[in-house]
């Protein structure tokens, strides 16, 4: 059984966002790179799948420019087989991602495509939902646990009610969410090891044909600023706030 | 003649807060029309769709009976959205989990790309929506002559009051379904406090917390405000509380009058699902907590004692 991932290089969740003074995007500039946290989630997943004698293949995915090598090698470290460098300077939407997902889950026959459920820069939320209707396949988004028996995967998925279950068939694209499993730390020996795995690059316009309806993106501002508050030195002072601000 | 196609969101019994919340937003579109498409299964979708037709702004609630839509899976719901959204130049749905799943796979079905978590609309099609957890503000141009598709971020909006009610239709899509996806089951948290999306106070715990036997604490002071209980991902990580607590980028976003962050440090995640709370109140340990420097109010003590004493003085 094959497992493709998809490997986005995003802006570290640990850096401080800053807006370019004109408005035309934030700013990335010696900025620490990494991957999509979900990503890594899904990538540690593809590995517990090989692990418990499901997946045979793994392969990950990064739709990019060179410097995305840099994750595609993180997850070959961590235990993908081989990776797939899409080539591209711009930075695509999810609908054009979804579109280069689904030439290469039919090149490769893919069983499963396993996506992150949002990428923590655009915070879309939007391509494997995308793929999978592209692909006229399944989708089981945001799952914390996936169990596969056979030609089907049992899936359990973090929504606002709670925890939902479904089964979906085979080919099937999933999304995951955070409580899916812990990703594993690469170690230095990984690392090395990880640069004779092969890793293919192909063009964009190998996959995809181009003219896809795109949002056009406009200016981008920086967030309102919540105001200065206070600080109350007891519990009593907090009440007597609360009361005058008409909110207890 | 601008017509909206809104997705309503239910439980098979009763219609989800978000609805109302996306309705506000069309109300600043210049609609002519707009549409409530309500679509599951059973004895309760005849109440769902009476209160959508009470909502003020409804032109019309579209009634889709069937029994492929007794639960809401986004490969049942969304090839018969895109069969009826035909002559619609708008069709959104709430940023819940229901309207994340469903959303993009109609936009992609139509061949459209999607705007996910319309905060604000600037122009008839032109929004902005968050990015980088909330840190940025981006605007986005839907193309002319291109469906709008997506969805609204409901924090965003206040919900619309009620009308007298707008006629209620039936409508069939004959779009065949597939047979890859199955429901299994629901499993729900006990509901026995006001849903996080649309209180007006929450109190949530953090790891500070300790333990999901001292989230009693955070339960006794919700219980005495009326408010909802919700939870970072460390304290949902850590097993303290389920999952649809959790509160952030990823989790839920919430916008009350009233927000208590209790042992919560205020990682940017955290803060992404709280910035349109009214008032936010902080109890922590750490005087150097980030949390202060968004908190409206804050108050530097261990909360195991804070918390007690202040269920004591509430009025
Ligand atoms: C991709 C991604 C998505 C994420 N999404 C979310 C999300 O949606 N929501 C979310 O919340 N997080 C999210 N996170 C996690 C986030 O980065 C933080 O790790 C998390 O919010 C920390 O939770 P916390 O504040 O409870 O824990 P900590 O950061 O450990 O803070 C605990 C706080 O409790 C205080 N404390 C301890 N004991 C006491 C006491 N006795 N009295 C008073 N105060 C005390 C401490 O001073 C400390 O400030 C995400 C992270 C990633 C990478
Ligand atoms: N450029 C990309 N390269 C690799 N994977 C991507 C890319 N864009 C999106 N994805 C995948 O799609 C998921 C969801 O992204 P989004 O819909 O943009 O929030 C990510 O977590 C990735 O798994």
């Amino acid at each position: 059984m094959k497992v493709l991932v998809g490997v986005k290089r995003v802006v570290d969740y640990n850096v401080r966002i800053r807006v370019k003074p004109d408005g035309s995007g934030v700013l990335t500039d010696g900025v620490k790179m990494s991957m999509n946290p979900f990503d890594e989630i899904a990538v540690e997943e593809a590995i517990r799948l090989r692990e418990r004698g499901v997946a045979t293949e793994l392969v990950a995915v990064s739709i990019g420019p060179q410097a995305v090598q840099e994750q595609l090698r993180t997850a070959l470290a961590m235990g993908m087989d081989r990776a797939i460098h899409v080539d591209t300077a711009d930075a695509l939407q999810p609908l054009e991602a979804a579109q280069v997902f689904k030439a290469l889950a039919e090149q490769e026959q893919a069983d499963i495509v396993l996506l992150g459920k949002q990428a923590i820069d655009d915070d879309a939320n939007q391509t494997g939902q995308m793929l999978a209707a592209l692909w006229g396949r399944p989708q089981a988004t945001f799952a914390s646990a996936i169990e596969v028996n056979g030609g089907t995967a049992r899936v359990t998925r973090e929504v606002d009610a709670g925890l939902e279950v479904i089964d979906v068939d085979l080919p099937a694209v999933l999304t995951t969410d955070l409580r899916l499993n812990e990703p594993r730390y690469v170690k230095l020996p990984e690392m090395m090891k990880a640069k004779k795995k092969p890793l293919d690059s192909k063009p964009l316009a190998e996959l995809i044909e181009g003219g896809t309806p795109r949002l056009e993106l406009g200016a981008v501002r920086p967030p309102a600023a919540r105001g200065a508050g206070i600080k109350v030195n007891s519990v009593e002072e907090l009440v007597t706030e609360l009361q005058g601000r008409g909110l207890i | 003649m601008a017509k909206v196609l809104v997705i309503a969101e239910h439980d098979g019994a009763k219609l989800n807060s978000g609805t109302a919340k996306v309705l506000a937003c069309c109300g600043e579109l210049s609609a002519d029309a707009i549409d409530v498409l309500v679509a599951g299964n059973g004895d309760g979708l005849d109440a769902v769709c009476a209160q959508a037709a009470a909502l003020s702004g409804v032109s019309r609630v579209l009634k889709n009976a069937r029994a492929e839509n007794a639960a809401p899976l986004a490969a049942m719901l969304a090839p018969q959205v895109v069969d009826l959204a035909g002559d619609y130049d708008y069709v959104l749905g709430p940023s819940t989990t229901f309207g994340k799943d469903l959303m993009p796979r109609v936009a992609a079905l139509l061949g459209l790309p999607a705007v996910s978590d319309i905060m604000s609309v600037l122009g008839p099609r032109q929004f902005e929506r968050p990015i980088y957890a909330g840190n940025a503000i981006l605007t986005v141009n839907v193309p002319d002559g291109v469906k709008v598709v997506g969805t609204v971020r409901v924090a965003s909006y206040k919900a619309v009051g009620e009308q007298s009610p707008a006629p209620v239709e039936a409508v069939a899509s004959g779009a065949e379904l597939p047979a890859h996806t199955r429901f299994v089951e629901l499993r729900s948290g006990a509901k026995d406090r006001p849903d996080l999306q649309s209180a007006t106070k929450v109190v949530s715990g953090g790891r500070g917390v300790g333990s999901g036997e001292n989230f009693r604490l955070i339960f006794e002071l919700a219980d005495k405000l009326g408010a909802a209980a919700g939870a970072s991902r460390a304290a949902v990580d850590a097993g303290f509380v389920p999952n649809d607590m959790q509160v952030g980028q990823t989790g839920k976003v919430v916008a009350p009058e009233l927000y208590i962050a209790v042992g919560i440090s205020g990682a940017i995640q955290h803060l992404a699902g709280i910035k349109d709370a009214g008032t936010i109140v902080a109890v922590n340990k750490d005087p150097d907590a980030p949390i202060f420097e968004v908190a409206d109010i804050g108050l530097v003590a261990d909360l195991f004692e804070a918390v007690p004493a202040l269920v004591k003085a509430l009025p």
